[in-house]
């Protein structure tokens, strides 16, 4: 009898074991999956820049400061290993605000905010702004999935045992914080 | 609590379906037994109805919607790309997969979401709802969308559109073969005894084919109007940004009605597109200042 009541419990605890340890890693693929999902924007963005200095250049000769400002945060964005999180987006915190600028541009030149090219290059950047603050918002709920169950018992046993760590997450840029998103009426 | 939300959404599409067949078989056979003398061919007839309706929505729910209400598929990114990129922009922070996108020629602004799960889902807008609202607007209103189809609720509110649809279907075919003579009754002289018996099935049955197609839509506007203040809860939780969702709702409520909205479909749209003035059990949504002031109470 004793035995039969043991063998059910070593059983229970198994199975508890091996949920718990399932559990834990699905949450850590969510958040490389969120995590990849900002790479690809921000991959995404230091593709579309070349297109946007190129356009802007013929129009805007004077801001020469503006555009060599965005082409070196983007060369240095490319620089910074992709597995450091915050540097990445410190740097692409860094390049949104500068990106702005050259938005703001379209407002001294009508000429270039006629400019269908511009006006396309605009829109696809604005979406990968977008982009990257909601991927960066999912990134955030599923690292706090991820926290809540190594912090929670009796899982965090199981992320103790197979060392799984906790996941920082990403703060929101001050200026994003203040400002509501650009509107584009 | 979303988590909660979705079990509830799946055990109550169950009741819903068991619910609607049953009353559609009451009906069947009261319009079997007033317009055709017999209540198994209207009961059979029912059946045949109810099974080829469900059939269809559950395989085909977005097409048949999408067509009912004028609805063209914006195939590519180029030919919407605002409305392409503010949907695809909640599909990844809602963890859904990108629905199809669907637009309807209609200066009134409105959206709706349809399909049968997450994985088969479209949402629509109208072309008065991409020009009149600014990208934080539009956001909102899809954001709303996508959280029905997280929810659930569009599996839960197509299947009612279809069997309310299948129900007045039913009582049109009974009324036709009425009117136009094909399935008359015969003369009472022809049945023998049961006659205070036979009167009070005749005026149950009558009662049930007034009042059935009028408790089927009570029980889908019910259904639909509690969905409403929940969708706009996350919707808010997806874009973190209650004022977009606010000004939109001023906006599309402060519009004309649509043109060519099919009535049967207007408690799927975010706003009533009829825009009739209706109250209590007959509303497809909760009144907008209410919704507007929880919104503006997070």
């Amino acid at each position: 009898m004793t035995m039969i009541v043991i063998g059910v419990i070593v059983v229970l605890l198994i199975i508890m074991y091996v949920s718990g340890y399932n559990g834990l890693v699905k949450a850590k693929i969510r958040t490389e999956e969120s995590w990849s999902q900002i790479d690809v924007q921000l991959k995404r963005r230091n593709d579309l820049i070349p297109n946007l200095v190129s356009t802007v250049k013929g129009y805007a000769t004077h801001e020469k400061e503006t555009f060599a400002k965005v082409v070196e945060l983007r060369n240095q964005l490319t620089q910074v290993p992709t597995d450091s999180h915050e540097e990445t987006m410190e740097v692409s915190n860094q390049l949104s605000q500068s990106l702005k600028s050259i938005f703001a541009l379209s407002e001294s030149y009508p000429d270039l905010k006629a400019n269908t090219e511009f006006t396309k290059l605009m829109e696809e950047l604005s979406n990968t702004e977008n982009k990257i603050s909601y991927s960066r918002q999912l990134f955030n709920s599923t690292a706090a999935s991820l926290n809540a169950k190594i912090q929670s018992f009796p899982s965090n046993i199981v992320a103790g045992i197979h060392h799984f760590t906790k996941v920082d997450y990403l703060a929101v840029p001050e200026t994003e914080k203040a400002v509501p998103n650009v509107s584009f009426d | 609590m979303l988590y909660d939300q979705i079990a509830q959404n799946k055990r109550k599409t169950v009741y819903v379906l068991i619910g609607f067949v049953l009353l559609m078989v009451a009906i069947g056979a009261a319009v079997g037994y007033v317009f055709f003398n017999s209540a198994i061919s209207g009961l059979l007839m029912a059946m045949v109805i109810a099974v080829v309706y469900m059939g269809l929505m559950i395989s085909q729910s977005t097409s048949v919607v999408m067509s009912m209400n004028h609805a063209t598929e914006v195939k590519s990114v180029e030919d919407a790309p605002e409305l392409w990129h503010v949907v695809e922009d909640m599909a990844i922070v809602g963890q859904v997969p990108m629905p199809k996108v669907f637009i309807i020629e209609d200066a009134s602004p409105n959206a709706f979401a349809t399909g049968n799960n997450p994985e088969h889902a479209a949402v629509a807008a109208t072309t008065g709802l991409l020009n009149r609202l600014n990208r934080e607007e539009l956001e909102g209103v899809m954001a709303h969308e996508i959280s029905h189809v997280r929810n659930y609720d569009i599996r839960l509110s197509t299947i009612a559109l279809a069997l309310s649809a299948a129900i007045s279907l039913l009582v049109n075919i009974g009324m036709n073969s009425f009117w136009w003579g094909g399935g008359r009754r015969r003369s009472n002289d022809d049945r023998e005894g049961g006659g205070s018996l036979e009167i009070i099935l005749m005026i149950l049955s009558v009662l049930l084919v007034i009042l059935g197609p009028i408790a089927a839509t009570i029980a889908q506007l019910a259904l639909s109007r509690n969905r409403e203040y929940l969708a706009d809860a996350s919707a808010v939780e997806l874009t973190r940004n209650p004022q977009g969702l606010i000004h939109a709702l001023e906006k599309i409520s402060n519009s004309e009605p649509m043109e060519r909205a099919d009535p049967s479909s207007a408690a799927l749209y975010i706003s009533n597109p009829l825009k009739k003035k209706t109250s209590g059990l007959f509303q497809t949504h909760p009144p907008m200042e209410d919704r507007i002031a929880r919104l503006e109470a997070m």
